[in-house]
């Protein structure tokens, strides 16, 4: 490739307190292309953007910015050297109680050289600038805090494209976004590449990745493991750098679901949604896939009695299955690992075992005096299960990597037998190795409950579950078993065309 | 990641997570407490008579009150509000025990009840406003405070209650305050030696072991944690959150009306100007709780014992002669440090 090296980062080191993150890395990225960088959590992929981003300071190594030292000591002067950075959290990225006008044009407003008084009508127009330049079809006047996570995301990336950057860091930003919505992202990031931006992509989804990868950069324990370019990227070797084992994509052994253990009729869970209906059997895993925003989570939350269904009857095990709440449904065997672990799921002031025990407080502790010793001997056991990696079970939440932390609150709920576990979305945020442990374990464990598992990604869908049920528009619209997918159909269902299909 | 690696992993991380938490983490952990002895100390070789049994009574029963008070808020901050009614629950407390002995001429017991009862009623309203209506926590609880202020002065107009005041209607309130009741501010058991522990400070140390043990050790204070927390992970991990929030403050109303009895019964009327430092004084030794033990959140030992350490340096100020109106900058700037010792200086607090 002739490509113009504009950034380049040179024996690059970070360590926090005695702990090494970065021990050396050495990373160019070429303006006109995509440099994906893959990395398992706990990888240093974070801590190389905040460096980058002038959140950090480094410890070691060189950054070069078009042949000058790049050294910014906050992430404004990165951003007007020209390097920009999308964050992975996207409440970082915005601003929840002004409009999305002001939003998009918050730089300019608080930046040097702006006006002293804030004419709205400027700003509204440089705001529609922005946002035509992204093919952003907003309301402009809507709260931000009122958006839609997918719509808050959106934002915050046109936000950042003001800034007309030579460098554009986006650190998995399509973690919450539709696939419609991707594409959007995709084909703006394709213009910016025509324009000669250089682009760091940091990214678990293969599917991104394939689709916008010029060159795959492969970071593992702080190092660089693989650098992948050239006309045919090989991407198989690019996980395997990353992973640093040989992963071996081990198809399902299809189940077949055993006496029906939850039964669903007719529940509605939005006001314009037409009824859905489906049975769970034992010792089955199903998976529920569709597109962000088409109610998998207001299902998950009905069947979990965190939200109450608009009509419809469940049955559970043979008898009338109701929840009027949370601990209602856990007392009946119903338990939900919820998506956004650090919004739903963590509570931060407790460590490990506290976390795991908490919603079965009442049964391990004696005449409602807590059990610390049992809470702790269930932790541990639930620790070797799940291949924790921690110093022990007293360790706090925040000393583990997200692929950890979301080991430990899938432990929490098998600890405890369950009739029903319901997983929202449990691979978000997680590295491959943590994903395949937390699959493997669910297969495993699977017998003697239902299971099912909402999930946007088809792959993860197609790595974990025995069938699939396709959602659209608030309602179930497809069910697939996963040894014989037909592919079109599936597609064309997720998509909404289902009904045309049938025609 | 393999076992072998797993073990690797964690025996490569040991060693170097110790050498971190050695220095700076016991300097955080212990650091008020060796200042609390420190004091201790320095008062004990400075002035003479800070040592004796009667000097500990002292300061106990001058910090009791307060104590019980900021136990009680101690319960509201863990679930995640505040509540700064409890200085006026407490005096409301103390007029209502006054009025219903000395005008209505009920018995002591009957008067501990209505008080009692007053302060979980306005312990449901708290919470009431605060986790149905949305009203934010320091909003409602300081529209509570303003009400009970005024209500407490409407059935005198504004006049302190004792035996044979004069009425607004002209006539003689004859009641008095029974014995039992004011036994309660003046009876003090013998301990070691005759005479020495008065009631409210047994109530203090009964009151704080209660809470703590609660707080500490039963699945409802560990809920509670988690609702402060976290309020949205506890609710889908099964937690009743709105109930837990209503008897946070319901334990605060409580606590605070007990501290307004044990205030009527020390004073043996309804004073109307007694009481004003009260919420400060409890808000500020629940915050300071916050740095003892490097604990970085509300909890009832570090409460009591931050009750203990403003108890003590004002009545060793006071022994050295410091005037009385220092105290108030004292108790400041104690509170100032201890709040830079738990969001400054702990790992908590850094999130």
């Amino acid at each position: 490739m002739d490509k113009e090296a504009v950034f380049r980062i040179a024996g690059l080191q970070k360590a926090f307190g005695p702990i090494p993150v970065l021990r050396g890395v050495d990373l160019t990225l070429k303006s006109g292309a995509v440099t994906v960088l893959m990395g398992a959590n706990g990888a240093g992929k974070s801590t190389l953007v905040k460096i980058v981003s002038g959140v950090y300071a480094r410890d070691g190594g060189t950054l070069t910015l078009a042949g000058e030292a790049f050294e910014p000591t906050t992430p404004a002067e990165a951003m007007r050297a020209g390097v920009v950075t999308v964050h992975q959290n996207i409440n970082d990225g915005v601003v929840a109680d002004l409009d999305v006008a002001t939003n998009l044009t918050l730089d300019r407003l608080s930046g040097k050289g702006a006006h002293l008084l804030f004419n709205p009508r400027a700003v509204r127009r440089q705001a529609r600038q922005v946002a035509e330049r992204m093919d952003l079809t907003l309301d402009l006047s809507a709260m931000v805090g009122d958006l839609p996570l997918a719509d808050r995301q959106m934002v915050s990336i046109a936000r950042a494209m003001a800034h007309e950057p030579k460098v554009l860091i986006l650190d998995e930003p399509t973690s919450s976004l539709s696939s419609a919505e991707a594409n959007r992202l995709f084909d703006l990031i394709d213009r910016l590449r025509a324009r000669g931006v250089a682009i760091l992509y940091i990214s678990h989804r293969m599917s991104d990745i394939r689709r916008l990868a010029n060159r795959i950069v492969s970071l593992r324990d702080g190092r660089i493991t693989g650098v992948f370019e050239g006309e045919k990227l090989d991407y198989e070797g690019a996980v395997n750098a990353m992973l640093g084992q040989k992963i071996n994509l081990n198809a399902v052994a299809v189940r077949e679901g055993g006496q029906a253990i939850l039964d669903v009729k007719a529940l509605r869970i939005a006001s314009t949604a037409k009824p859905l209906s489906f049975t769970l059997g034992d010792g089955e895993i199903v998976a529920v896939t569709g597109l962000v925003g088409v109610g998998k989570t207001a299902l998950a939350e009905s069947l979990f009695g965190a939200r109450h269904p608009l009509g419809g009857q469940m049955t559970l095990d043979g008898r009338a299955y109701a929840p009027r709440n949370t601990g209602h449904a856990i007392a009946s065997g119903v338990f939900l690992v919820a998506k956004d672990r650090s919004d739903n799921g963590i509570v931060p002031d407790f460590n490990i075992y506290e976390n795991m025990s908490l919603p079965f407080l009442r049964r391990l502790s004696s005449f409602s005096v807590s059990r610390r010793d049992r809470e702790r001997a269930e932790a541990q056991r639930q620790i070797e299960n799940l291949a924790i990696v921690c110093r022990s079970e007293r360790d706090e939440m925040d000393m583990l990597s997200g692929g950890n932390q979301q080991k430990v609150m899938v432990a929490r709920w098998l600890t405890q037998a369950s009739r029903v576990l319901i997983l929202d979305e449990p691979f978000q945020g997680v590295d491959i190795a943590a994903r395949r442990d937390i699959a493997k374990k669910l297969r495993a464990s699977a017998s003697g409950r239902a299971t099912l598992v909402f999930l946007t990604e088809l792959d993860e869908a197609f790595e974990c579950a025995d069938r699939i049920l396709v959602m659209s528009e608030h309602t179930i619209v497809g069910e697939h078993r996963n040894s014989e997918i037909d592919m079109d159909r599936l597609l064309a269902e997720i998509a909404g065309q289902h009904e045309a299909s049938e025609q | 990641m393999t076992e072998t690696q797993m073990r690797q992993a964690n025996a490569a991380l040991r060693p170097a997570l110790l050498a971190r938490t050695s220095l700076r983490d016991h300097a955080i952990r212990y650091g008020f407490i060796v200042l609390l002895v420190g004091m201790v100390l320095f008062f004990s070789l400075s002035t003479s008579g800070f040592t004796s049994p009667q000097s500990a009574v002292f300061i106990l029963q001058s910090v009791s009150i307060t104590g019980i008070l900021a136990l009680g808020v101690t319960a509201t901050l863990v679930v995640g509000g505040f509540d700064l009614s409890i200085g006026s629950v407490a005096t409301t407390a103390m007029m209502a025990s006054s009025y219903a002995m000395v005008v209505m001429g009920l018995d002591g017991w009957t008067a501990v009840a209505i008080c009692l009862a007053i302060g979980a009623i306005v312990g449901v309203i708290n919470g009431v406003l605060i986790v149905y209506m949305r009203v934010p926590d320091l909003l409602a609880t300081l529209g509570m405070m303003f009400l009970l202020v005024g209500l407490q002065r409407i059935p005198t107009e504004g006049r302190s209650i004792a035996t044979g005041m004069t009425m607004p209607d002209g006539t003689t309130a004859n009641g008095t305050f029974s014995p039992e009741f004011l036994a309660l501010g003046r009876h003090r058991f013998d301990f070691f030696q005759p005479n020495l522990l008065p009631v409210s400070v047994v109530m203090l140390i009964a009151l704080a072991i209660l809470i703590w043990f609660f707080l500490e050790y039963t699945r409802f204070g560990r809920m509670m944690y988690a609702v402060g927390s976290n309020e949205r992970a506890a609710q889908l991990a099964g937690a009743p959150v709105k109930a837990y929030k209503i008897w946070a403050y319901v334990i605060s109303g409580v606590f605070a009306s007990i501290g307004g009895i044990l205030l009527a019964a020390r004073l043996g009327r309804g004073d109307i100007a007694s009481g004003n430092n009260l919420l400060l004084d409890s808000v500020a030794a629940a915050l300071i709780g916050f740095a003892v033990l490097g604990a970085a959140k509300p909890n009832a030992f570090g409460t009591a014992i931050g009750a203990l350490f403003v108890g003590i340096l004002l009545q060793g100020l006071t022994m050295m002669n410091a005037p009385y109106y220092t105290q108030d900058f004292v108790k400041g700037a104690v509170l100032v440090v201890a709040l830079v010792f738990t969001f400054a200086l702990s790992k908590r607090g850094r999130r």
